[in-house]
């Protein structure tokens, strides 16, 4: 694997490996020294064209616990604002030697420009690319539902074990959502059976060769039409898409699609309730429903610290020595795809 | 071999200008040995004053130029009724002169330069500069079109009679990068530019539904996030133009059809009798959506990139008439606004140097259309439809000599560095394409010759009147 760009880079052999060693990772982080030597001497830089206080958090939190400098940095605009742009961004990161770029941006595909077009030799990571992917949330997602609903919670049980037959409603702004991308394409590799909900006009036109069930209607999900959920993810939507018509008011989305109580109440004992963050309470989900014990939301953010030294030291111990420690070889985007684009280019 | 050489000196392909500089009338005769015209039988052409004076075989001429062209296809000479040559005001992308360059290595006679320059092109003094420009540099005749509003901006009318009374005798007006979405403005653009035989070219695109739109809207847009341009934006405001035009009697010409959708409406329209015609450019002939997933915005072009479906219909409109053209599109861009993430890059491709053989590729060596019908879609009918006198004719004694020659044989490999256009942004960049455009004439002046621009044919033309 040399750069994480879509979830779709994982086969089923691979993400598994990502999710164990990530439960490695969890597990050095109950010591009382957390800190890894493993990227010493590795720089990484954690690249936002976009405010996410989040994730760059959770990359930079990855990187220190396995010793890599850390560079933040944090870039406004683009080309189209004429700000500095992505080319120029990234040669000046490639001068100052970054082995990884973990790019935040809000064009989809900014991440697979940076990977292809010879601005950079780093390993990039995707940490979300406008409505395109989010392949780490994802990965984090995964690992959360493998050690509760596969691993009954104990860390480390579920290894080498994936989401075969697992039953995840997505319910939200799939449209606009990079975390649905993801989540769509990786559980599915991984053997879950996924069911998006949402209005017709926040699901994307071309939805049905998604490799899922659609849904306009989250009771008749909940009550078991594709089943019994064993897990159901809420996606951020945002108050403002009332104006652009994606529907009528916020009152009339949360009546239909949010998370209530009285929802919360239909779902089976052991189902989890999951959300990538930022929440809109009372909008998508009900605290009632975010602070209940089904909810992994918060385990879901110190997952996230795991996934990502997991994802960090597979792309950088990988690269360097490739007869030491677990390599991820393949990666359609950074392989194959990668060698065309080559090609094409003068 | 293919080949020139100068019987009168011995010294190689040294193109001498005829006798006075700029005197087309008597520009030195050239010709063209064993030639095959539409494909057909071969023939010797003697071009002499601007015509072609005499066909035959075994012809000799003294003093003439002579072409050994023997396994090459004539076609008269290409006519793009889309071209964005970016002068005045963007001449970081391309110019006027550049543009011709590029036109006629590509085998044109004469381009519509596009009206969405800087200032522009909405009034006599706009059309009047670019058309001079366009005879200053005289590799092909630039036929300025005029912008239907002021400004583009979609409010008023552009003084369309101006432009038409003007020097560069203005026939086709279009906002083109906009679309004239007011249905008021574009029935009564449509009306007035009856009153001096014009025609309206529209940018089929409902702005609403293509607001901050990236690609086409279907299974990839879901995948890859882009915002979707569905193809019903593009087949609504064609159905609405189609209608408008039939009620009122005018001449409506669709740019760049890319929907299977929007073909069917076309196919209606005509059917009805109304007045309508349609261009198709290479690219959306040859390329799919599926480009747009290596996330390069070479393939960012507007209307996007399309269905095999949609590639399919628009080959086989263009093979039974439907759309009768195919017109380039030609956009150059400066390299930083192709060098970017796909949402900050400008939409466009170039075409002028690559058209013709993607045509022979996707339509004469598919079996689609023979040469008679290249000249057709390429020359004769975009000549009809912008009214170009002295283009599109027949390749006979007595007609003008404007002629290309092409090597239907040779194969080459599209290197953007190559090519003369400005533009750096070829959606063919690295494909091997089928056929070479050998030489270019000009009312029989050699603008092109052994695939290179001919000497001293930049400004050779400028004091022809015509
Ligand atoms: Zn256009």
């Amino acid at each position: 694997m040399r750069h994480l760009l879509s979830a779709a880079d994982l086969g089923r052999d691979q993400a598994v490996q990502v999710l164990d060693v990530a439960e490695q990772m969890a597990a050095t982080q109950q010591r009382e020294i957390k800190k890894l030597p493993t990227l010493r001497g590795r720089t990484v830089v954690n690249l936002f064209f976009e405010d996410s206080t989040r994730t760059r958090i959770s990359f930079e939190a990855a990187a220190k616990r396995l010793s890599a400098d850390v560079i933040n940095f944090t870039a406004r605009g683009s080309s189209v604002s004429k700000g500095e742009s992505l080319k120029d961004t990234a040669l000046t990161l490639e001068a100052m030697g970054a082995d990884a770029v973990v790019v935040r941006h809000h064009a989809p595909g900014a991440p697979h420009r940076l990977a292809t077009a010879g601005w950079t030799r780093g390993s990039v990571v995707n940490a979300g690319d406008g409505t395109h992917e989010h392949p780490t949330q994802a990965l984090l997602d995964a690992f959360t539902l493998r050690r509760h609903l596969v691993g009954g919670t104990v860390p480390g049980a579920a290894t080498g074990a994936d989401l075969a037959g697992q039953r995840v409603v997505i319910a939200g702004d799939v449209l606009h959502s990079r975390v649905a991308r993801s989540n769509v394409l990786l559980l599915h590799t991984l053997g879950a059976h996924v069911v998006l909900v949402a209005p017709p006009t926040l699901l994307p036109v071309g939805v049905e060769a998604w490799p899922c069930a659609t849904s306009y209607d989250l009771d008749a999900v909940l009550e078991g039409a594709f089943g019994e959920p064993d897990a159901v993810m809420m996606l951020r939507v945002q108050r403002e898409r009332q104006n652009a018509a994606f529907f009528p008011s916020a009152r009339e989305y949360s009546r239909r699609y949010g998370l209530d109580v009285r929802r919360l109440g239909m779902l089976p004992r052991h189902t989890i309730v999951m959300h990538p963050g930022p929440m809109n309470r009372g909008l998508e989900i009900s605290a009632a429903a975010a602070d209940s014990a089904r909810s992994t939301i918060v385990e879901q953010v110190s997952n996230g610290v795991a996934v990502r030294m997991a994802v960090l030291y597979l792309l950088l111990s990988g690269r360097k020595d490739p007869a030491t420690g677990p390599v991820v070889t393949g990666g359609r985007t950074g392989g194959a795809d990668g060698a065309t684009r080559k090609d094409r280019r003068r | 071999m293919t080949g020139t050489h100068d019987t009168s000196t011995g010294t190689g392909v040294r193109t001498g200008r005829g006798t006075t500089p700029g005197d087309g009338g008597s520009t030195r005769p050239v010709l063209v040995r064993g030639v095959r015209p539409l494909g057909g039988d071969a023939t010797d052409l003697l071009l002499a004053d601007g015509i072609v004076a005499e066909t035959g075989r075994g012809m000799t001429a003294d003093g003439a130029l002579v072409v050994d062209a023997d396994g090459l296809v004539a076609l008269p000479g290409l006519v793009d009724l889309h071209t964005h040559l970016r002068e005045p005001g963007r001449e970081d992308a391309e110019t006027v002169e550049s543009g011709s360059r590029a036109a006629a290595l590509g085998g044109f006679t004469a381009v519509h330069a596009m009206a969405n320059t800087d200032p522009v092109a909405d009034t006599a003094g706009v059309v009047e500069q670019v058309w001079r420009m366009g005879r200053r540099t005289g590799l092909v005749d630039v036929r300025p079109v005029g912008a239907v509003t002021v400004g583009l901006r979609g409010e008023q009318l552009a003084e369309l009679g101006a432009m038409a009374d003007s020097a560069a005798a203005v026939r086709v007006f279009s906002d083109d990068g906009l679309c004239v979405s007011d249905a008021v403005l574009m029935r009564r653009a449509l009306e007035y530019v009856k009153a001096f035989d014009g025609v309206v070219a529209q940018h089929s695109q409902e702005p609403r539904l293509t607001e901050a739109a990236q690609m086409h809207e279907g299974e990839l847009s879901a995948v890859l996030g882009l915002r979707g341009w569905p193809a019903a934006a593009e087949e609504a405001i064609i159905a609405r133009d189609v209608l408008i035009a039939g009620h009122v009697d005018s001449h409506l010409h669709v740019c760049h059809v890319s929907t299977a959708g929007s073909v069917e409406i076309i196919r209606w329209a005509k059917s009805r009798g109304v007045r309508v015609t349609a261009e198709v450019t290479p690219h959306h002939l040859l390329l799919t959506h599926e480009e747009v997933a290596s996330f390069d915005p070479v393939f960012k072009v507007n209307p996007p990139l399309r269905t095999p479906e949609d590639v399919a219909a628009v080959r086989e409109a263009l093979a039974d008439g439907t759309i009768d053209v195919v017109a380039t599109d030609h956009a150059p861009h400066p390299a930083e606004d192709k060098d970017c993430e796909w949402d900050a890059a400008a939409a466009g491709t170039t075409g002028l140097e690559t058209a013709l053989s993607v045509v022979q590729q996707v339509m004469v060596e598919t079996g689609l259309l023979d040469w008679a019908g290249v000249a057709e879609r390429m020359s004769v009918r975009p000549a009809g439809i912008g009214r170009v006198a002295g283009h599109g004719r027949p390749i006979a004694a007595g007609e003008p000599a404007n002629l290309v020659l092409v090597d239907p044989a040779a194969r080459w490999r599209v290197d953007p560095g190559a090519l003369a256009t400005w533009g750096c942004n070829t959606a063919f960049q690295g494909s091997t394409l089928p056929g070479r455009v050998v030489a270019t004439f000009l009312r029989g002046r050699p603008t092109v010759l052994d695939g290179e621009l001919a000497e001293d044919a930049v400004g050779a033309d400028t004091a022809r009147s015509w």
